[in-house]
C-alpha cells in the first residue's frame, strides 16, 4: 500500500460545487419558465444565447489560463449566464447578450483569479456595466404578450439579431421606470402608482419588466428551495427586504405623495430576485451570519436610496455591487463569536459561584 | 434537565448498526504482539526489558519517561524477541520503539493485588496506581489518566461534575456503546472511584440519544446513586468533544486557554472509567481495550476485546478479513481517525476502531476552488471561520490563519466534512500547526547556539585580554625605562 | 479659474507640508531591514558566508551583495525566508531540504581537538587524544569543524525523523 498522507476526515456529505450550482439553477426554473411563457420566442431565444455565451467564454478563459476544461462542469458560468438572462430585458439583442456575458465571466470572473476569487457579482457586473453604456436597450422592456405564439421564429431572430425596432404597443416602461418618469413632472406617487403598478401582477408576474424578475410568487418558490436545501440562509433575503419595506414605509409615511410603499418596493424590479438569487451569491458575500445581516441590510438601503432619490429608476445591481466591495471589511469585522471567548476575542471568564 | 447544545456541528451517517448489534469478541492470543514505547501523549516510555527475557501478563515492560508519559506492561506471556523500531500506528511511515513480544500461548498473569474496598484507601495512593497501570485516555488523545486526576485534586475550586463521557459521536464506532451496554456495572464503579480520587460533588455521564439500550443499562447500573445522572444529549457530531459536551450539558464554555477543571468539570471516557475499575478493583494494569473493527471493505464488522500490541491486520482478520481492497486503513472514526500507512501496526490504547474503508465510503475527489460558501462557518463548532484559515495556511501567513481562530481548532473535520469543494481543510490546519511548532523549535534552536556562542567569543576574548594582559605585565617594567630614556634623550 | 488654482495650490502646500513632516516624525537613524535580516541569521558569527559575522552579512544580502543563499547553517528555510523578506527569487538548486549537522565517525577520530577549537557553539565535546563527540542540540551545522578536521571525519548528515520532529506536509491541491 502506497504512503497516503491524508488527513482525517475520512468521510463527506457528497456535496460538490456543481450540485450547489445545480440546485440554485433548478430553484430559476419556475421564474424562468414564466418569463418565456409571457415574453414568448425571443426572449427564449435570449436566454438560450446569454447561458450559451457564458459558457463559451468561460471555455474560452479556461483555454487561455491552461486549466482543465472539465471545471466547466461546475455549472458556475452557466448559473452566471442564466442569472444575467434573468436580469435583462427580455427581448434584448444578441450583442447586448453576448457582450454582457463577457464582461461577467472574462472581466467580472476569470480576470479576479477564476470561481470563488472575484470580489463583484459577475453577473450584476454586467448588467450595470450594460445599463451605463447602453441605457435605452437597456430599459426598453417588451410587454408580456397575450398569447406564446404571438411571435414566430422568424420575427424572434430578427428582433434579437436583427434589431428590428419593436412596435409601440410592443413595449413599455417597468412600475419603477414610470413612477421616477412621473414624479420628475411633480405628479402625485399615490396617483401614479394607482395607475401604473398592481400587487396581485407583480406577485404573479404578469407585467413588464426583466425576463425573470416579474414574478415575486415564482422567485420566492425558488428562494423556498434554496433555504431547505441549506445553499443559502434566510439571513441575507430577510434583512434585505425587511430593510426596504421599513426604509419605504418610513418615507411613504412622512409623504405619500413623493415616495412609494413598502409592499410596492418589495415587490418591483428586481428585489426578490435579488434578495434570493443576487445578493446571496456565495462567493461575494460576506461567510458569517451577522455579517450577512449587516450585507443584506446594506444592499436593501443603498437600493432604496438609488431608486429614490438617484438618477436610475432600479438600484439593485448598484447595490450589490456596492456591498460587494464591503464584503472583505464585512468579514473582517464580523466574525462569529469562538468558543471560550468573548466577542472581542478575549477568554471567557466565569465569576466563582 | 435542560440542554443546550452547542454551535454549528455536522450529522454524518451513522453506520453504527454495522457492528452495534454483535456482542463484544474476545480474540484468540496473536502470534506475536508489537506493544509501542509511544502510546500515549508525552514522551516515550523507557524500556525495562531486554530481548531474550520472559514476561509475564501485566509485568511492567516500559517505565514512563521524562515529563509527560506513562507506563507499559506485557499484554499476555512471552518472550521479548527484540526492543527495536517498528512501523508506528502514524500516517508518517516512521518507526518507533517498542517491545516485540513472541506469545507463549499460556496467558501466565504476575500475581495482582485485589483490593478488597478501595472506597477506604487513601486517595493519593488510588492515584498512584492508575499512574502505575499506565491508564491513559481512552476515547482518542491518550492523555495519561492519572495526570488529569492529580490535577483535578490539585485544581484550587475543586470539581464540581466529573462527566464521563459517552458521546461516541465518531460514525462507525461501537465500543463505548457495546461497553455500556455490557458492562455497565464497571463503568459505574470506575466513575465512583474517580468521583472519590478527585472529591467530585456529582457524576454526569453524557450518552447520545442514539444509544437507547445504552442509556437504559447505564441507568438500571446507576440507579442505587442518586449523585449519579445519566444524561441523554442529541446526536450531533463533534458531541464527544469534551468542550461541546461541557457546553451540552452544563451551558458552560472551557475558557480559551483554559481547561475544563476551570468551569468545574473533570471529563473521561466511559472506557477509561471501565479502565480505572479494573486497575482498582482487580490490580490490572491496562493491557487490552475494547476496539470497533469495522468500515464498509471488513466482511464481519465487529467489537473485539483486543491486546494492546495485536497487529491490525490480526484483528480484521478474526472479522473474516476484508472483502474488497480497502481504500484507507483509519485508525480512531472517521472524523478524526488517523490513516495508516499499512495493516502492519500494532493497536494502541487510544484507539477505538480499526476501519477499513472502501473507495464510495471515503468520498474523496479532487479539491476544487473555494466558493466561499460558508458552510464551514456554519459547520464549526468552535465559531472559526475555517476558509480564511485554509486561505492563510496555503499562502504560509500563519499569524493570519491564527487571527481567523487557527489555535482554536480542535480538528474535529466538520468544515472538511461539508465542504462542497473537498478542500482539505483540516489538512491545511495540520500543516500550519505543525509548521508553527517547528519554527517555534528552530526559533529556540537558534537562539540557544546564539547564547552558546556568545559566550563562547566572551570568553576568547577574556582569554585573549588574559593572555594580553600577561604579556603587558612581562614587559611593563620595560616602558617603564624607555620612558625614562626617552626623558634622558630629551 | 482662480478659485481650482487656488485650490490646487493649497492642497499642493499642505499635501507638501504633511510629507515633510511625517519624514522627519518617522525618521530612522539605522536601516531597520538590516535589523530584521540580522535577526533571522543564526547569530553565530561562523564565517561560513565568508563575512565578518552576521550583521555584515545581513547587510550585504539587503544591499544585494550577497545571494540569500549565502548561510549554511540557515539552510534552506532561511534562504526562502529571506528571498519572502526581500522580494528576490531564489536558486535553491543544491541546498539540502532539512538542516544538516555535524557527525563525527568514531573510527576515524584522533581526537585532535582541531574541531572543537573552531566551534561556535562549543557543540564537540571530548579532550585531548579521546574521541569527540557532538551535542546535537548544540550544532549550527555551519560546517567549520568539517573544514578544520585532519582526518576528514566528519560527515554532515540530516536529524533522523521522529514521531516528534515529524510534521504535516503542505496539502497537495492545485
Amino acid at each position: 500500500m502506497a504512503l497516503l498522507t491524508i488527513s482525517s476526515p475520512h468521510a463527506h456529505d457528497h456535496s460538490s460545487v456543481s450540485r450547489v450550482m445545480l440546485h440554485v439553477c433548478l430553484a430559476l426554473v419556475p421564474a424562468t419558465a414564466l418569463g418565456f411563457y409571457l415574453f414568448g420566442l425571443p426572449a427564449i431565444l435570449m436566454f438560450l444565447l446569454t447561458v450559451g455565451s457564458a459558457i463559451l467564454w468561460e471555455s474560452v478563459c479556461l483555454k487561455l489560463m491552461g486549466r482543465s476544461q472539465s471545471r466547466l462542469w461546475d455549472g458556475s458560468a452557466m448559473l452566471t449566464g442564466w442569472l444575467l438572462a434573468l436580469s435583462l430585458p427580455p427581448w434584448a439583442p444578441w450583442w447586448l447578450a453576448l457582450g454582457g456575458t463577457f464582461v461577467a465571466i472574462v472581466i467580472g470572473k476569470q480576470l479576479y483569479g477564476g470561481l470563488g476569487q472575484n470580489i463583484f457579482n459577475p453577473a450584476m457586473l454586467a448588467r450595470v456595466a450594460l445599463l451605463i453604456s447602453f441605457p435605452l436597450q437597456m430599459t426598453t422592456w417588451a410587454l408580456p404578450l397575450d398569447s406564446f405564439t404571438d411571435v414566430g421564429i422568424g420575427q424572434s431572430f430578427s428582433i434579437i439579431f436583427g434589431g428590428a425596432p419593436l412596435a409601440d404597443g410592443m413595449t413599455g416602461a417597468t412600475a419603477l421606470g414610470h413612477l421616477k418618469t412621473e414624479l420628475s413632472t411633480g405628479a402625485d406617487a399615490q396617483q401614479v402608482l394607482a395607475e401604473s403598478f398592481s400587487a396581485s401582477r407583480a406577485i404573479l408576474g404578469t407585467t413588464g419588466g426583466s425576463l425573470g424578475e416579474t414574478s415575486a410568487l415564482l422567485l420566492l418558490l425558488g428562494g423556498a428551495w434554496l433555504l431547505i436545501m441549506r445553499i443559502i440562509s434566510w439571513h441575507i433575503p430577510v434583512s434585505m427586504m425587511a430593510s426596504v419595506v421599513i426604509m419605504a414605509a418610513i418615507f411613504h409615511w412622512i409623504d405619500p405623495s413623493r415616495y412609494g410603499g413598502g409592499i410596492f418596493h418589495l415587490l418591483s424590479g428586481g428585489m426578490v430576485l435579488g434578495a434570493f438569487f443576487i445578493a446571496t451569491d456565495l462567493v461575494t458575500s460576506p461567510s458569517s451570519k451577522s455579517g450577512q445581516l449587516v450585507f443584506g441590510a446594506g444592499c436593501g438601503i443603498v437600493d432604496f436610496i438609488i431608486r429614490t432619490w438617484g438618477g436610475f429608476p432600479e438600484g439593485m445591481g448598484f447595490a450589490v455591487l456596492f456591498m460587494n466591495a464591503l464584503t472583505p471589511l464585512i468579514d473582517l469585522y464580523f466574525k462569529p463569536r469562538v468558543y471560550g471567548r468573548r466577542i472581542d476575542g478575549t477568554p471567557k471568564r466565569y465569576a466563582k459561584e | 434537565m435542560w440542554f443546550s447544545a452547542f454551535r454549528g456541528g455536522v450529522h454524518p451517517d451513522g453506520f453504527k448498526e454495522l457492528s452495534s448489534q454483535l456482542p463484544i469478541k474476545t480474540l484468540p492470543l496473536p502470534k506475536e504482539l508489537r506493544v509501542s514505547l509511544r502510546q500515549h501523549a508525552g514522551s516515550e516510555a523507557i524500556p525495562v526489558v531486554k530481548a531474550g527475557e520472559r514476561v509475564l501478563k501485566g509485568q511492567l515492560i516500559g517505565r514512563p519517561g521524562e515529563g509527560l508519559s506513562a507506563a507499559v506492561h506485557a499484554p499476555t506471556s512471552g518472550i521479548v524477541t527484540a526492543v527495536e523500531e517498528v512501523l508506528a500506528a502514524h500516517p508518517s511511515g516512521i518507526h518507533s520503539k517498542a517491545v516485540v513480544i513472541e506469545v507463549d500461548g499460556k496467558d501466565e498473569a504476575i500475581p495482582t493485588v485485589a483490593t478488597l474496598d478501595p472506597f477506604t484507601m487513601d486517595r493519593a495512593e488510588l492515584a498512584q496506581r492508575v499512574s502505575e497501570a499506565g491508564i491513559v485516555g481512552m476515547g482518542g488523545a491518550a492523555f495519561p489518566a492519572a495526570v488529569k486526576l492529580s490535577a483535578a485534586t490539585r485544581s484550587k475550586d475543586g470539581i464540581e461534575t466529573l462527566m464521563i463521557n459517552g458521546g461516541e459521536c465518531e460514525p462507525y464506532l461501537t465500543a463505548d456503546d457495546r461497553l455500556m451496554r455490557e458492562r455497565a456495572d464497571q463503568i459505574i464503579l470506575g466513575a465512583r472511584l474517580i468521583q472519590y480520587i478527585i472529591n467530585a460533588g456529582r457524576i454526569a455521564i453524557a450518552i447520545e440519544d442514539n444509544k437507547g439500550e445504552a442509556i437504559e443499562a447505564m441507568r438500571a447500573a446507576a440507579k442505587p446513586y442518586s449523585d449519579i445522572e445519566v444524561v441523554v444529549v442529541p446526536t450531533r457530531y463533534p458531541m464527544g468533544s469534551a468542550k461541546q459536551m461541557i457546553q451540552a450539558v452544563t451551558g458552560k464554555e472551557v475558557p480559551a486557554g483554559g481547561r475544563s477543571s476551570d468551569v468545574g468539570v473533570l471529563m473521561h471516557n466511559v472506557a477509561t472509567a471501565y479502565a480505572i475499575a479494573q486497575c482498582l478493583t482487580r490490580g490490572e494494569p491496562l493491557i487490552s481495550r475494547i476496539v470497533t473493527i469495522s468500515g464498509g471493505a471488513v466482511k464481519r464488522p465487529q467489537n473485539v476485546e483486543a491486546l494492546i500490541g495485536t497487529p491490525i491486520s490480526h484483528l480484521v482478520e478474526q472479522c473474516g478479513g476484508t472483502s474488497d481492497t480497502p481504500d484507507r486503513i483509519i485508525l480512531g472514526g472517521p472524523m478524526m481517525g488517523v490513516i495508516m500507512p499499512s495493516t502492519d501496526v500494532p493497536l494502541n490504547k487510544g484507539s477505538a476502531g480499526v476501519l477499513a474503508l472502501n473507495k464510495r465510503e471515503v468520498a474523496a475527489p479532487a479539491a476544487s476552488p473555494c466558493i466561499r460558501c460558508a458552510r464551514c462557518v456554519d459547520a464549526c463548532p468552535m465559531g472559526l471561520v475555517p476558509l480564511e484559515m485554509a486561505n492563510h495556511a496555503r499562502a504560509q501567513d500563519f499569524d493570519g490563519a491564527n487571527d481567523y481562530g487557527l489555535k482554536d481548532c480542535i480538528l474535529c473535520g466538520s468544515c472538511a466534512y461539508v465542504c462542497p469543494s473537498h478542500i482539505p481543510l483540516v489538512h491545511y490546519f495540520q500543516y500550519a500547526k505543525g509548521e508553527q511548532s517547528a519554527q517555534k523549535a528552530t526559533a529556540k534552536r537558534s537562539d540557544y547556539t546564539r547564547e552558546l556562542s556568545d559566550a563562547k567569543r566572551e570568553r576568547k576574548e577574556k582569554e585573549a585580554a588574559a593572555k594580553a594582559a600577561a604579556k603587558a605585565a612581562k614587559r611593563k617594567p620595560k616602558p617603564a625605562k624607555k620612558a625614562v630614556a626617552e626623558e634622558e634623550d630629551e | 479659474m482662480i478659485a481650482a488654482i487656488v485650490v490646487l495650490t493649497a492642497m499642493g502646500l499642505l499635501l507638501g507640508w504633511g510629507l515633510g513632516y511625517a519624514s522627519r516624525i518617522f525618521h530612522v537613524d539605522s536601516d531597520p531591514l538590516v535589523e530584521e535580516v540580522t535577526a533571522m541569521m543564526p547569530g553565530t558569527q561562523c564565517g561560513q558566508c565568508g563575512y565578518a559575522g552576521c550583521t555584515p552579512a545581513a547587510e550585504a544580502v539587503v544591499h544585494g551583495e550577497a545571494p540569500v543563499t549565502l548561510c549554511p547553517p540557515g539552510g534552506k528555510p532561511l534562504a526562502v525566508a529571506l528571498a519572502d523578506k526581500l522580494g528576490v527569487e531564489v536558486n535553491l538548486d543544491g541546498m539540502s531540504d532539512v538542516p544538516l549537522y555535524a557527525k563525527i565517525d568514531r573510527e576515524l577520530c584522533t581526537g585532535c581537538m582541531r574541531c572543537s577549537k573552531v566551534c561556535p557553539t562549543d557543540a564537540i565535546v571530548g579532550a585531548n587524544k579521546q574521541i569527540h563527540a557532538v551535542i546535537r542540540s548544540a550544532c549550527t551545522g555551519c560546517e567549520a569543524c568539517d573544514n578544520a578536521c585532519p582526518e576528514d571525519c566528519i560527515d554532515m548528515q540530516p536529524d533522523p525523523m521522529t514521531l516528534d520532529t515529524w510534521n504535516w506536509p503542505k496539502p497537495n491541491v492545485a
